[in-house]
């Protein structure tokens, strides 16, 4: 079946469209602009996938950059597999930063992808060589007042819940829907975006089955969840970080950010390292206002 | 042995019948890169039927593609082996030991006792952040069970205690017994000293008399 299309204003497919191999797990990673210029790797976020640079991409390319983005593992149009972890999707990283250039380049990395990036070059700094980080530098922040067996209950329903819906997981769909009632649903999770823009976005990030439009994140992954992680543990790596960075914060919080502040973040820059807080921005910061943002990535690049 | 094959997503769970028995189940669980088969062979009293799971990755489980672990996922295993049996006592050696300890405080009204024995991937990874270091294929083993991504991933993972002491809190809030949690394990890495000392768990005891007060309970 022809799938429907959208335009956006200034929104442009990638030049080219692959897949690597990574360990078994097809990665689908995508560029813009010249094979010949340099090469800067864009990561997106949790629950997202690489369609969203379809504006910011193209002007960063139109200034003479190769970028390089891609699906992590379960989102877009990348294989669902059968495990997801931290590690794994740096290990997907490396494996598409390996089929492009064995010389270290920039990486702009948002919200998750920005954690994961900062793990990536510490852990190798020789493949990174400037850091932008757009809202993915996760801190402490003060828990709530919450009495620690209240706190041990919260916990026991959010594994008990996670438990099980693993036991049907093996079952799960997409909630099917029309293009806007899946733009409805992102809009709840995105509320500062336009619906055109989402809109959008449904046409990349979703497929068009005969009973309606699902969501191409794989239905096994679900948002928040538990384990050992820490978000303190982002700030440690940030500390050390030697390569140049640029770190670019909003001040409105938003249900997919991670609600840091910038009083949380200074003390933890790298030596060197810049943060700007871009006011009255949210989340999504380089969709909000990507012009000014290519601006400010583009002379941090020079 | 006898087989029993439980879905758990993509992933096939081999469940060994180890015994017949009649009673509560007792559900065995291998150390990193062991297998059932590893625990076929522990010296055990008990009267009811005794099972060994095969986690994800290992023995005649599925080996997924592209790695991919964690500890959670293991737990996960092991639920859907408790959602075929039912009420249960546990034994873990090694890793098997940390997912006995998980599963006993995620579902404390099914597991009925876990005992923690030394093995294989009992102490983990760090209890804190650390640098990953490059690790781009899995070798040439890469497919095979043990899965190599298993054993890289698993032997590595961060156990803070914090962590197991929340899930510990669990366990003794909603536990149907005084003491759901035997120590029996000589090493002690980090996590097991967390928990050695706190209310819910019971150390200085042997694995038979562990099991035979939990037969009890």
């Amino acid at each position: 079946m022809q799938q429907e299309t959208r335009t956006y204003p200034g929104a442009r497919r990638p030049d080219r469209i692959r897949m690597n191999n990574a360990s078994g797990v097809g990665i689908a990673v995508y560029e813009w602009g010249k094979e010949s210029d340099p090469v800067i790797f864009f990561v997106h976020g949790g629950s997202d996938f690489a369609g969203t640079f379809d504006v910011f991409a193209p002007l960063i390319a139109a200034a003479g950059w190769r970028v390089v983005a891609w699906d992590h593992r379960g989102h877009g149009d990348s294989d669902h597999a059968s495990l997801y972890s931290w590690d794994a999707d740096i290990r997907d990283a490396l494996s598409v930063m390996s089929s492009v250039t064995s010389q270290p380049a920039p990486v702009l990395a948002h919200s998750k992808g920005g954690a994961l990036m900062m793990q990536l070059a510490e852990s190798s700094p020789y493949r990174v060589s400037k850091i932008i980080n757009i809202d993915g530098m996760p801190s402490k922040r003060r828990m709530p007042d919450v009495p620690d067996h209240d706190q041990s209950r919260l916990l026991a329903s959010e594994i008990g819940s996670w438990l099980d819906y693993r036991h049907v997981a093996t079952e799960a769909q997409r909630k099917p829907g029309t293009l806007q009632d899946l733009a409805q649903r992102r809009a709840k999770m995105n509320p500062r975006l336009s619906i055109e823009w989402i809109e959008y976005l449904v046409t990349i990030g979703a497929r068009q089955d005969s009973d309606g439009w699902r969501w191409k994140l794989d239905p096994t992954m679900r948002f928040g969840g538990f384990g050992p992680w820490r978000p303190e543990w982002s700030s440690l790596r940030m500390v050390s970080l030697t390569v140049p960075f640029l770190g670019l914060l909003g001040t409105v919080d938003e249900p997919m950010g991670w609600g840091a502040r910038a009083r949380d973040i200074s003390p933890w820059l790298p030596s060197g390292g810049r943060l700007e807080v871009l006011d009255g921005l949210g989340h999504f910061i380089h969709i909000e206002d990507p012009i000014n943002v290519s601006n400010l990535v583009l002379e941090f690049l020079s | 042995m006898s087989i029993v094959f439980l879905q758990h997503n993509k992933i096939a769970l081999a469940l060994h019948k180890v015994r017949e028995g009649n009673g509560r189940a007792l559900l065995l669980l291998h150390g990193l890169g062991e297998d059932a088969a590893a625990m076929s062979t522990l010296s055990i009293n008990w009267t009811g039927p005794i099972w060994a799971l095969d986690f994800t990755g290992h023995g005649q489980s599925t080996v997924p593609a592209g790695g991919g672990y964690s500890c959670e996922i293991l737990m996960a295993d092991a639920d859907i082996a408790l959602r075929h049996l039912g009420e249960a006592t546990v034994v873990g050696r090694g890793i098997g030991a940390y997912i006995a300890f998980l599963i006993a405080c995620a579902r404390p009204s099914l597991v009925r006792g876990a005992v923690l024995l030394d093995g294989p991937g009992l102490s983990g990874g760090p209890v804190h952040v650390t640098s990953t270091p490059e690790i781009p294929t899995a070798g040439e083993r890469e497919g095979t069970a043990p899965d190599p991504w298993a054993l890289i991933e698993l032997s590595r993972d961060a156990r803070p205690q914090n962590y197991v002491l929340t899930f510990l809190r669990i366990a003794i809030s909603d536990s149907k017994i005084d003491e759901p949690i035997s120590v029996v394990c000589k090493v002690t890495p980090p996590w097991i000293e967390a928990i050695r000392a706190e209310a819910g768990v019971l150390t200085d005891v042997n694995m038979q008399d562990a099991l035979d007060i939990y037969a009890e309970v």
